[in-house]
């Protein structure tokens, strides 16, 4: 196990220096000169021009000026925003707990959500019901996930007046930030209805940012349970008479689920792509919007920051997954 | 005997079409997405002829309109108007045009860079193989919506640009997919014996090799298409594909943002042709891939 740890770290490292590269660059392929670009429309005169040189260190060579940004990176500098002045390490970590709270959310309302329509549908195979769960599930797979948000909020915002329509709590509270996550920290607070307040909000975005991880696990799911139902093992264990709940339940869902991990564990990817679309949607302060907003407002260090501190988490949660791929199935820690 | 052997070439090739026809006929969700596909193109094609009105043209007495089914709807704008007065189903017709367009764009692109640089890692090996399928491990490592954008933000924000974008963060597929076949059949008898038989690199690359790893690639081509649709509305919904007053649809959405309660019908139409031609799509490369790939038929 150890070994295999080692080959997958190793295999990562040149991926990650190609990741640092590509935010390195990302700045300095901007049309236009960096120093002006950070100075924003008001422009600086020549002197102040030299001394912002100086001070980035884009009079040195390239290779230098890659590997300050590379020391930088290891002492947790990632930049400072052009529009707050604040660390762009920082900003993350105030904003990322939101996205975090967001996509478990979605994952876990994907996951109780899917599995069991992917087991019906396989045991089902061939019947209506699983012709609608598939239909479903394809046509889930192949929503544009921000044209879906704007739908429930007219429905659920617009026509019910169930849910709030953007925002993670309702501005009438004021809750000190804990964990970061709104729904321990409300929680943790004694403002009567403000755990409400944030679960309401939560509700669409969770359902919007889980559609396509939904559909996914779904599709999945019966795909995997078809292929373990044939299996002689299963045969066996219906000829002693097990329950067809316990043949499926237990017998077959085990081995089923293998490979609906990995593909749970490979939603984090489109999770951060959808959740760009979703905060954009809900006016959610996490990760997404932020990024949204900094390619917007040209605050080019933040994207560079979050760009890198985005891909870096995907690539260990990926690293992750491998990992415990490897775990759950022998076949792969013994052969590699 | 030798010139049986010669004319079976083409002839098999008609029974592979036939025999996948038989095949994907079978799938009745795949035709329907065939037939719904096909006609979109018409529509886009004679986008001029549908279309009632011009896509551009504000209508300043017929703000906000209703579809005509609804009170205060008129018949003359079948699926009512926009903030500025522009008439919806024209819009509606005209932008299926950028929808296919972003496809074929982005999956030719996609598909022929991919492809040669598949082939040549597969064929190659060794340290091209390595530069490059570790390039293609960075572009995968970034969430594709996040890289298409922040590559839109370099280049600068029009539909061409996002077609370039969506195309360069798909590609990486293409090459995993092409790569692995190829080193799949290159251990193969009949690769061996073309080699023996002094057939060049290039030819033994693209004529010998390539067309025995399409199906997979077929099958990608299709899921990407849709991909591509949904990514470009998407960019566009941000801001950051087709600019306005174009009436690709996803920008069409972002316009009518502010009106969504007001006037919820700016808002449905070009969301629903957004997810039936991505459907229709989706269907087909389901279909494609029973019919093609019978180690992925599902059962």
């Amino acid at each position: 196990m150890l070994r295999l740890i080692l080959k997958k770290l190793g295999l990562l490292i040149p991926t990650f220096i190609g990741v640092t590269l590509t935010s390195f660059f990302f700045i300095r392929l901007l049309p236009g000169d960096p120093i002006l670009l950070l100075a924003g429309e008001r422009g600086v005169s020549p002197e102040r021009y030299q001394e912002l040189m100086v001070q980035f260190g884009y009079n040195e060579p390239i290779w230098q000026q890659y590997f300050t940004y590379l020391g930088n990176l290891v002492q947790g500098d990632l930049g400072v925003s052009i529009v707050t002045k604040q660390p762009v390490l920082q900003e993350f970590m105030t904003l990322f707990p939101a996205t975090v709270e967001l996509g478990l959310c979605a994952i876990l309302f994907a996951i109780v959500v899917g599995l069991p329509a992917g087991i019906i549908a396989a045991v089902k195979r061939g019947k209506a019901l699983d012709h609608t769960v598939m239909t479903t599930a394809l046509a889930g797979y192949s929503m544009p996930i921000f044209w879906w948000g704007l739908l429930l909020i007219i429905f659920f915002s617009g026509i019910l007046g169930w849910t709030p329509v953007s925002g993670r709590i309702s501005l009438l509270y004021w809750i000190e930030p804990v964990t970061g996550f709104m729904l321990i920290d409300t929680l943790l607070s004694d403002e009567p209805g403000a755990f409400t307040s944030a679960v309401s909000h939560l509700i669409l975005p969770t359902i919007v940012l889980g559609t396509i991880p939904l559909a996914v696990i779904a599709r999945q799911t019966r795909s995997a349970m078809l292929e373990v139902l044939d299996e002689d093992y299963v045969r066996t264990a219906r000829a002693k008479g097990l329950s067809n709940f316990r043949v499926v339940g237990i017998h077959a869902l085990r081995n089923a689920l293998i490979p609906v991990i990995t593909i749970i564990g490979l939603q984090i990817g489109v999770l951060f792509g959808g959740a760009i679309l979703t905060e954009s949607i809900f006016s959610w302060p996490g990760i997404g919007k932020w990024m949204v907003d900094s390619i917007f407002r040209r605050d080019y260090p933040v994207v560079q920051g979050g760009l890198l501190m985005i891909a870096a988490i995907v690539m260990i949660v990926n690293l992750i997954v491998d990992l415990m791929y490897g775990l759950v199935n022998p076949k792969i820690r013994h052969t590699e | 005997m030798a010139d049986v052997t010669q004319n079976s070439g083409p002839d098999t090739r008609f029974e592979l079409i036939v025999n996948f026809w038989r095949h994907f006929r079978t799938n009745k969700g795949a035709v329907a997405g065939l037939i719904f596909f096909l006609t979109l193109v018409v529509i886009a094609l004679g986008a001029s002829v549908f279309a009632p009105h011009s896509p551009i043209e504000q209508y300043r007495d017929a703000l906000l309109l209703p579809p005509a089914w609804q009170e205060g709807g008129s018949w003359s704008y079948v699926l009512g108007t926009d903030a500025v007065g522009r008439d919806l189903l024209s819009r509606l017709i005209y932008g299926s045009q950028f929808s296919l367009f972003i496809g074929v764009v982005v999956v030719s692109v996609a598909l022929v860079v991919g492809v040669c640089l598949g082939l040549v890692a597969g064929t190659f090996g060794g340290w091209v193989d390595t530069i490059i399928m570790r390039i293609m491990d960075i572009i995968l490592a970034f969430p594709s919506l996040l890289l298409a954008l922040v590559l839109v933000a370099i280049l600068g924000p029009s539909l061409l640009n996002a077609m370039i974008a969506i195309a360069i963060v798909q590609q990486p597929y293409y090459v995993r997919l092409t790569r692995a076949s190829v080193m799949s059949e290159m251990s193969r008898e009949y690769v061996m014996a073309a080699r023996v038989s002094g057939v060049g690199t290039l030819r033994l690359m693209f004529v010998t090799v390539l067309p025995n790893c399409m199906a997979p690639l077929i099958v990608q081509a299709a899921l990407s298409f849709s991909t591509a649709i949904l990514d470009a509305a998407a960019l566009g919904f941000l801001g950051m594909g087709a600019q306005p007053p174009q009436p690709e649809w996803g920008t069409m959405l972002a316009e009518s943002r502010e009106f969504i309660l007001r006037a919820p019908w700016v808002v449905t139409f070009p969301g629903i042709a957004i997810l039936t031609t991505v459907l229709a799509i989706n269907l087909i490369g389901d279909g494609l891939r029973d019919a093609l790939d019978p180690k992925l038929k599902r059962s």
